[in-house]
């Protein structure tokens, strides 16, 4: 119902800068939601600057031409709005949800600060140090701190772009220049790189009015040509081990290449599938032996992207992670799932099987644009990744349409000979 | 980097035209009423449905009264919930999720010291088998040994896990600092207490506590509001009985104090955990002093944020917010902090609570947390998910729809004084006690020279 009628008001157009912007109205809820896309993410920082891009998404929100330190959080927050940022393989977004009759403001702030941020030395070294605190927070003072998404990758991939770590190292982080920050904002954040987004409680042409008004003048730059991350596959099984000094159990991550998620989307979505029959509910194959009928772990789960599907372009990780008991020898916990790949490799699952996925993924995608929030930002997200954001309400369709023998194929291709293999281990042996 | 020539910082921070004004605000659209049903079924359930159809889900949240004074309550409340949706005298657990899956549904149950919760969602047309399974979970759950035993298990292993996270050392830490025995310290039960619980006693516990009568249950979503209480009566109205539920035993209220550190050898970084007595919603005054709380440190513009963030980087986020617990609430503030700047950072976190009683919130400051009241309250509601949870979290004090429908009239009435009058009273930090959890060898010396910090266990 509701999702037809949205689509068929979705309207797209580029301003003469090269900024693309996505219109998305629904009158359901008197609120807006506007998010700017910007066509760079951890993977295009330098070597040497691990974490950079990260660091930077921050100093956005440190003031612009026309906005002092702290203004932008006030404005928004004074409006009645929420924010945040984030920053991910291969893009970083900035968002805001307001009353709608913000609108215009949240607009002025996102147009500001494309045109003109303040990078200064002092917010540069102020957020340095708010980072570090962010990842000592998320990462070196928590069991498990950065399991798998930090961990995974240097084992899965060697080069520099998909091996790094995106929060980046403390020393990386401390090298942060100003003119690092100037060169990086002059070459990814021009508006012929980035997606704006409008949804929610909006006139069209009077959106379309006042985007004219505040971003026609944001000067045009090229944007930097596209970089492939290709890289081989492993050639064999890859394994890496980390000692995590607060976790009391032992952990594993099994990392697999999959599907590029833009060229091959109905083989990634495939893996999506998979990913459910394999751990997705009590009922699925793994959730079934190796938590409760064996039992062998306390947690299993699976899926694409190392935050989710669809934040990321070809190459995109398949993940399988687990916690278990000392007791049990990863290699037996190994040697389970590869089996119940084989199994659905031969067999392919049934048809009720496939409903409950595809039932589960339709009911969580209408969910998760139910949340204006989450709605603009998948919506800029499908417009920069596949220059499609409908495609987000096709989903449910696309992923219905998955076959048996596509699960299948997915399966047979999760080989153990072309794999990492990263075990997580107590410091100090398992209490 | 990338480029071969690029502007300066300097460059890049101006233009031509220089400083721009920031837009007025525009017209606000209300919000639409929805039509909703808040009525007392025939066992004592209180039923509150709202039609939102903005997609087609439907959002459900089943809050029982789950209170219990003896040792092994929490332990036997914690494997009932981990047990509850894994079978029935016609449904075993591989049926329940295939159900559930079929009509993309999920129901999920979580216990604390107050209350048992069961929160799922559905697509809309699958709400009978939702309701249905639900009411089978709640009149005939079997928990057979098997599952049992395998579940015990395996929250042993999740609870050792839980124990090594900061924030559930902390918040353990502050409970039993306040509340000593209380049970409402018990929010994570012992590893040895769960491995002590029998299935018979999961079974007994189920028979005297699972109970209707003072009960919620919060739907919204794509239904019909004249249809739901029938069909809610027919498929729930044989989960019966004669006894209300049993709610927690009411909180003492918190005395200001001596703050506790907590020692946590090796460390990296410390929790700043504080607690003060404060209103419940429905107290006359509690719209001017959540708007004092917001000024402090419930929102990023805050005094508290601006100062131990943005201005000095000691934190990478600080907060301050309510808890409301039976007819009670308190007022907790939190922030993580390196160890080297942990004092530094408690000093502050005091000095602003100071201030915001004696240098109170400018017109200003009152006019940017109103707007965010109101304006976040809207956005948080937006979603069928979102105002499921607000009105769960509102029926527990007996508030409903009409509450949140009237609330921001609530907030655009207070005046500057209101919340001056509230953040004296409330926010004093004479009022506040609390922990810092953290390396003790290296916080001891600059923190006790602070003064009203003293090192100990909690609880002793």
């Amino acid at each position: 119902m509701a999702e037809n009628s949205r689509t068929s008001r979705n309207s797209r157009f580029t301003l003469d800068n090269g900024l693309r912007v996505v219109l998305a109205p629904d009158p359901t809820a008197p609120v807006v939601g506007v998010a700017v896309h910007y066509d760079v993410g951890f993977r295009s920082e330098p070597e040497g600057r691990t974490g950079f891009a990260h660091l930077f998404e921050h100093l956005m929100f440190q003031g612009s031409e026309s906005l002092e330190k702290l203004a932008h959080f006030k404005i928004v927050q004074s409006s009645g709005g929420v924010f945040n940022g984030s920053t991910h393989p291969d893009y970083t977004d900035y968002y805001e949800v307001l009353p709608s009759a913000a609108l215009e403001r949240a607009l002025f702030l996102e147009a500001d600060r494309m045109r003109a941020p303040k990078l200064t030395r002092e917010n540069l070294a102020n957020q340095i140090d708010v980072v570090k605190e962010e990842i000592r927070l998320n990462v070196l003072n928590r069991p498990y701190g950065g399991f798998p998404w930090i961990l995974l990758p240097p084992v899965l991939y060697q080069t520099f772009p998909n091996a790094h770590n995106g929060y980046g190292d403390f020393t990386d982080l401390e090298q942060a220049s100003l003119d690092d920050c100037a060169a990086f904002f002059d070459t990814y954040y021009s508006p012929a790189n980035a997606v704006l987004t409008v949804a929610g409680d909006v006139d069209p042409d009077h959106a379309r009015e006042l985007i004219e008004k505040h971003f026609a003048d944001v000067p045009h730059r090229p944007a930097p040509p596209k970089r492939s991350f290709a890289e081989p596959p492993p050639t064999g099984e890859v394994r890496g081990t980390h000692t995590d000094p607060h976790a009391p159990l032992p952990a594993l991550a099994v990392g697999y290449r999959m599907p590029d998620p833009v060229g091959e989307l109905d083989a990634y979505l495939a893996n999506l599938v998979l990913a459910g029959v394999l751990t997705d509910g009590d009922g699925s194959r793994l959730q079934q032996r190796l938590v409760h009928r064996e039992p062998l772990v306390t947690d299993i789960g699976a899926g694409a992207g190392l935050f989710g599907p669809f934040e990321a372009r070809d190459p995109d990780t398949f993940s399988i992670t687990a916690i278990h008991s000392p007791d049990v020898p990863a290699d037996r916990v190994l040697g389970a799932v590869d089996e119940e790949l084989e199994r659905l490799a031969s067999t392919p699952p049934d048809a009720q099987e496939l409903a409950k996925v595809t039932a589960r993924w339709s009911a969580s995608l209408h969910a998760e644009h139910d949340r204006l929030m989450s709605r603009t930002l998948a919506l800029g997200a499908f417009e920069l990744l596949y220059g499609d954001p409908s495609l987000v309400h096709r989903l449910p369709e696309r992923m219905a349409a998955v076959t048996a023998e596509d699960v299948a194929a997915a399966a047979k291709a999760l080989r153990p000979d072309a794999r990492a293999v990263l075990l997580v281990e107590p410091e100090g042996g398992a209490k | 980097m990338t480029t071969a020539g690029h502007r300066s910082a300097e460059e890049i921070g101006r233009t031509a035209t220089g400083p721009r004004p920031v837009p007025e605000l525009g017209a606000q659209t209300a919000a639409a009423d929805l039509s909703h049903v808040d009525t007392v079924l025939s066992n004592g359930l209180r039923l509150l449905a709202v039609r939102k159809p903005t997609v087609p889900l439907v959002e459900l949240r089943l809050r029982i009264p789950f209170g219990g004074t003896t040792p092994l309550h929490a332990a036997t409340a914690e494997v009932l919930a981990e047990t509850i949706l894994t079978g029935t005298q016609r449904r075993d657990r591989i049926a329940i999720d295939t159900e559930l899956a079929l009509i993309g549904g999920e129901l999920n149950t979580v216990v604390d010291p107050e209350r048992l919760t069961i929160a799922g969602n559905a697509l809309a047309d699958g709400l009978p088998t939702l309701l249905d399974v639900l009411a089978d979970a709640l009149t005939a759950a079997s928990y057979a040994d098997d599952e049992v035993a395998r579940e015990s298990a395996r929250l042993v292993e999740r609870l050792v896990v839980s124990r090594t996270q900061p924030r559930v050392i902390a918040r353990e830490a502050l409970l039993k600092h306040v509340y000593g025995d209380h049970p409402a310290t018990r929010e994570v039960p012992q590893a040895d207490d769960v491995a002590a619980v029998e299935t018979a006693m999961v079974r007994e516990l189920h028979t005297a506590a699972v109970l209707p009568r003072g009960s919620v249950l919060v739907i919204v979503g794509d239904i019909d509001p004249d249809a739901i209480a029938g069909d809610v009566e027919r498929v729930l109205g044989g989960w019966s009985a004669d006894r209300d539920a049993v709610t927690m035993p009411e909180l003492p209220a918190v005395a200001g104090g001596d703050l506790l550190l907590v020692p946590r050898a090796g460390a990296v970084q410390s929790q700043i955990r504080l607690i003060a007595q404060s209103l419940p919603r429905t107290d006359p005054r509690y719209a001017a002093l959540q708007l004092a709380n917001l000024a402090y440190g419930g929102y990023f513009s805050s005094r508290l944020v601006e100062n131990i963030r943005e201005d000095k980087g000691y934190t990478y986020g600080a907060h301050s917010g309510f808890e409301f617990t039976g007819s009670t609430a308190t007022v907790g503030v939190d922030a993580d902090t390196a160890n080297e700047v942990t004092a530094a950072a408690l000093l502050e976190t005091r000095y602003e609570l100071g201030r915001l009683a004696v240098v109170p919130p400018t017109a200003e400051e009152v006019e940017s947390v109103r707007q965010y009241a109101i304006g976040s309250l809207l956005t948080a509601t937006s979603s069928q998910a979102g105002l499921a949870s607000q009105l769960a979290a509102l029926s527990a004090a007996g508030l409903g729809a009409e509450w949140l429908a009237e609330h921001p009239e609530r907030v655009a009435a207070v005046t500057v004084d209101e919340v001056a009058r509230a953040a004296l009273e409330f926010f004093a930090p004479s009022r506040f006690t609390g922990v810092v959890v953290g390396d003790a060898d290296v916080l001891a010396p600059q923190l006790t020279a602070l003064g009203g910090v003293v090192v100990g266990e909690p609880g002793k």
